[in-house]
């Protein structure tokens, strides 16, 4: 079963880096395992191949991508064997490396993970047609890989064509998970469908499928008769209504289906129709009730959520994101749910609900509040309050995930002392440039006080009035964080350079918005090779600064990106993408895209 | 009501240069503040200029909460994935249609008066809304109040008096709220001497 786990914890469901770099003698980056040339060139003698050979028995136990490479790193045997015995795959950005250099020095991978546009890129940041296609890899790896297993793709362009050869190419293959990708319709689905004779899981998570009304495929059909090893099915971003009969077919013929989550279209009613199908079912999504995790719950209707008191005892994972209800309704649910440990909630609930959740849910781990009107002037519904009662009650809290129109420091301060444990912390203030509502200050405070005490902090997103001092102490804190996200927030150039200077571990930064130019940009040529990333938007740089970090790191990509094709907004650069890259520039990048 | 920001954005009216891009680069000072979207009044004026003639205005009857934020919306903030906010849009232009199709809109006329109103019945739960809400339309032309509304009897400057299904004209208040919805086809606001009338006890 592929586990969008979050091997790094820092909340995007990534494994580690795969990649080293360093500088050699003439101060040139280089990716230090940079050998694959001599695999072939000089064949190990005797005595290195059994110790190769027993390495590669002993690193299979290796399974993180971390370790792994730490282990290629070792020596050129280690290298080698590494490599051969690798299964599992992970590429964090897709342009950082070509697919015919991935499969040569990675021969036997059973397992992919490819992620490709930058996350800006959900919020509309990011044009249609930017890049991060699958088909280039697909075709690669359908002669390379006969084995595959598993693919997991997040923000890549999918089309038809590609899932039909991923149906046709791997005869083993079970389990496709595709997150936030586009390009794809019923169609493909269908292929998928029809062709994976030994499918485990087919787990579609918020993609845009991209039918029109009339030319929508009944894909659930086409699943072979006959039992299926179906284990998780999950559609709920299919936006058109499936065939009920031929779902309800496909139920009753997977004895091993544990997830299932279904899209709107199918009713609450149907559901449990469904359930009876499937007792064994553990995870269920839109719609009722049940079970040891449940997951999904949308549009429920109060005599539904009467329905699940029995069975709240044992929830670990409730997501009632899309369910519209009010503390009232929240009350007799949460009051049970003693387990639970992620909940994903809308702020509907309001404060008041969120009390309700401090008050019985001491084993939280996860927390996500979600708006129900995204909108910067919209009345807030959740608020400081809600937020203090979370730290106060909640205190195993590990990720937060937190929208509202305003917020104090002293909540947030609380927060960072009452809850340790805390890995990912996000605040999204909805009103931009929005102070601490009761003393009219900035929020660095509030933010300073979680970078400082939460020690185990990887990921950050902060939001509301922010000075360049908010930035001063993410970079003299912030000494384990690896993502952080920022927008409208700063003064000057020193905030970037606090941060490029002060945090040694940060891989991957977005901001949008926020007065920050090109000295802020160079500042962080010491360490930009060490990231995954940079994403600046609307910010004060200048093509003459992005010009100047091509120069002095040819191993970067640098995408100016521009809404429109007309020339050079007088040398002001709009939305700069910026990666490391084996492979130097990619050839195909569309109009709009201008790489220095 | 679903709003679609993008094209709404390009029709705007707004104070700054054209061009001015939503997407300024943060200030420390809040964002200006753009004019009110969403309560335009569209004024169409037919026939012919002569006195008597009516000329129709309609004003955009939605609820007070439908109304359009002020700011402009920035793109890709609040950072919510699309699928998520249309999810809720959705349901509002759902919950909005299903609420009964749009609303009962009857023309309002009142004697002296150069152009005729209409109203959504819907949005009023009982004849004393009604009331409030047609001085208020109606106040610039007259100085009276329209008690007569509720109370259905003389004493007053104005009475409320509604066509009904079956073509006869009615003075309004005498049968209950819902009742009253479902039969009346529209309203006229007479002068009280002429509401005698319609009177029950004359």
């Amino acid at each position: 079963m592929l586990e969008y786990g979050d091997g790094d914890g820092d909340g995007d469901g990534d494994g580690d880096e795969d990649k080293r770099w360093s500088l050699d003698l003439a101060g040139t980056p280089q990716l230090i395992s940079n050998s694959e040339s001599t695999l072939i060139d000089r064949p190990p003698p005797f005595s290195d191949q059994v110790l190769e050979n027993v390495l590669e028995n002993v690193l299979c136990f290796l399974t993180s991508c971390s370790d792994r490479n730490a282990a290629s790193l070792v020596c050129k045997s280690w290298f080698n064997a590494e490599a051969q015995s690798r299964l599992e795959l992970f590429i964090g950005n897709c342009y950082a490396i070509s697919p015919a250099r991935a499969i040569f020095r990675f021969p036997r991978i059973r397992s992919l993970m490819l992620k490709g546009k930058p996350r800006f890129a959900d919020f509309n940041l990011v044009p249609l047609g930017w890049g991060a296609s699958f088909s280039p890899w697909v075709a690669a790896m359908a002669s390379a890989y006969p084995w595959l297993q598993r693919i997991c793709l997040k923000r890549m362009t999918v089309t038809d064509a590609d899932l039909a050869l991923v149906a046709c190419s791997f005869p083993s293959f079970r389990d496709l998970c595709l997150i936030c990708c586009d390009g794809f319709t019923t169609a493909g689905l269908a292929a998928i469908a029809e062709n994976c004779r030994c499918l485990h899981s087919l787990d579609l998570i918020e993609n845009d499928v991209e039918d029109d009304e009339d030319e929508v495929v009944d894909w659930i059909s086409r699943f072979p008769p006959g039992k299926t090893c179906l284990e998780s099915l999950v559609f709920d971003c299919v936006r058109f209504s499936v065939n009920f009969e031929a779902l309800e077919a496909l139920v009753a013929r997977s004895p091993s289906l544990w997830r299932l989550r279904v899209n709107e279209h199918v009713s609450v009613g149907f559901l449990c129709r469904l359930m009876a199908w499937a007792p064994q079912l553990t995870d269920l999504g839109t719609g009722s009730f049940s079970s040891f995790e449940e997951d999904g719950f949308r549009d429920l209707a109060p005599e539904y959520l009467r329905a699940i008191y029995p069975v709240c005892a044992n929830l670990i994972s409730l997501n009632f994101s899309y369910a519209q209800i009010t503390a009232e309704q929240l009350k007799p649910v949460i009051a049970s749910c003693h387990n639970l440990q992620i909940l994903w909630i809308l702020d509907s609930v309001r404060d008041e609900g969120l009390q309700m959740v401090a008050a019985t849910c001491k084993k939280l781990r996860e927390l996500r509040v979600f708006p129900l009107d995204a909108t910067e002037d919209s009345e807030g519904s959740v608020s400081d309050i809600g937020l203090t009662a979370i730290s106060e009650g909640c205190q195993k809290l590990q990720s937060i995930l937190y929208f509202c129109q305003s917020m104090t420091n002293e909540a947030v301060v609380a927060m960072s002392k009452n809850c340790q444990d805390l890995v990912v912390f996000r605040l999204c203030i909805m009103g931009r440039h929005r102070p601490d509502h009761l003393t009219g200050e900035p929020m660095d405070e509030g933010f300073g006080a979680i970078v400082k005490n939460c020690k185990k902090l990887t990921r950050l997103a902060v939001s509301g009035l922010l000075t360049d001092k908010a930035f001063a102490y993410i970079g003299n804190y912030g000494k384990s964080v690896r993502t952080l996200s920022v927008a409208f927030a700063g003064n000057s150039d020193l905030g970037l350079r606090y941060v490029l200077e002060g945090c040694p571990k940060l891989q991957k930064l977005e901001i949008r918005d926020s007065p920050f130019g090109d000295a802020g940009l160079l500042s962080g040529i010491h360490h930009y090779y060490n990231m995954r990333f940079l994403w600046m938007s609307s910010c004060k740089i200048s093509l003459k600064g992005c010009k100047e970090v091509a120069r002095r790191l040819p191993l970067m990509g640098l995408e100016v990106i521009t809404d429109s094709l007309e020339d050079d907004n007088n040398g002001v650069v709009e939305k700069l993408y910026m990666y490391r890259s084996l492979v130097g520039p990619r050839n195909d990048a569309p109009p709009f895209v201008k790489l220095l | 009501m679903i709003i679609d920001t993008e094209n709404l954005r390009a029709t705007e009216l707004r104070l700054g240069l054209p061009g001015a891009d939503e997407e300024a680069p943060a200030p420390a000072a809040p964002a200006p503040d753009r004019p009110a979207r969403g309560c335009k009044r569209l004024m169409t004026e037919t026939g012919s200029e002569e006195s008597g003639s009516k000329i129709e205005i309609s004003e955009d009857d939605r609820a007070p909460e439908a109304r359009v934020a002020s700011k402009a919306q920035v793109v890709g903030w609040p950072p919510i994935r699309a699928n998520r906010k249309n999810v809720f849009q959705g349901r509002k232009a759902e919950a909005e249609a299903a609420g009964g199709g749009g609303g009962i809109y009857v023309k309002v006329s009142m004697d002296g008066a150069p152009y005729l109103r209409k109203i959504d019945l819907k949005l009023y739960k009982s004849y004393e809304q009604l009331r409030e809400a047609l001085e208020d339309m109606f106040k610039c032309f007259t100085s009276g109040d329209f008690s007569s509304v509720t109370v259905g009897g003389g004493g007053s400057n104005y009475a409320v008096a509604y066509e009904d299904k079956d073509g006869d004209w009615m003075l309004v208040g005498d049968v209950p709220w819902r009742m009253f919805m479902s039969s009346c086809k529209r309203l006229r606001i007479m002068r009280g001497s002429e509401a005698k009338g319609l009177s029950p006890n004359s």
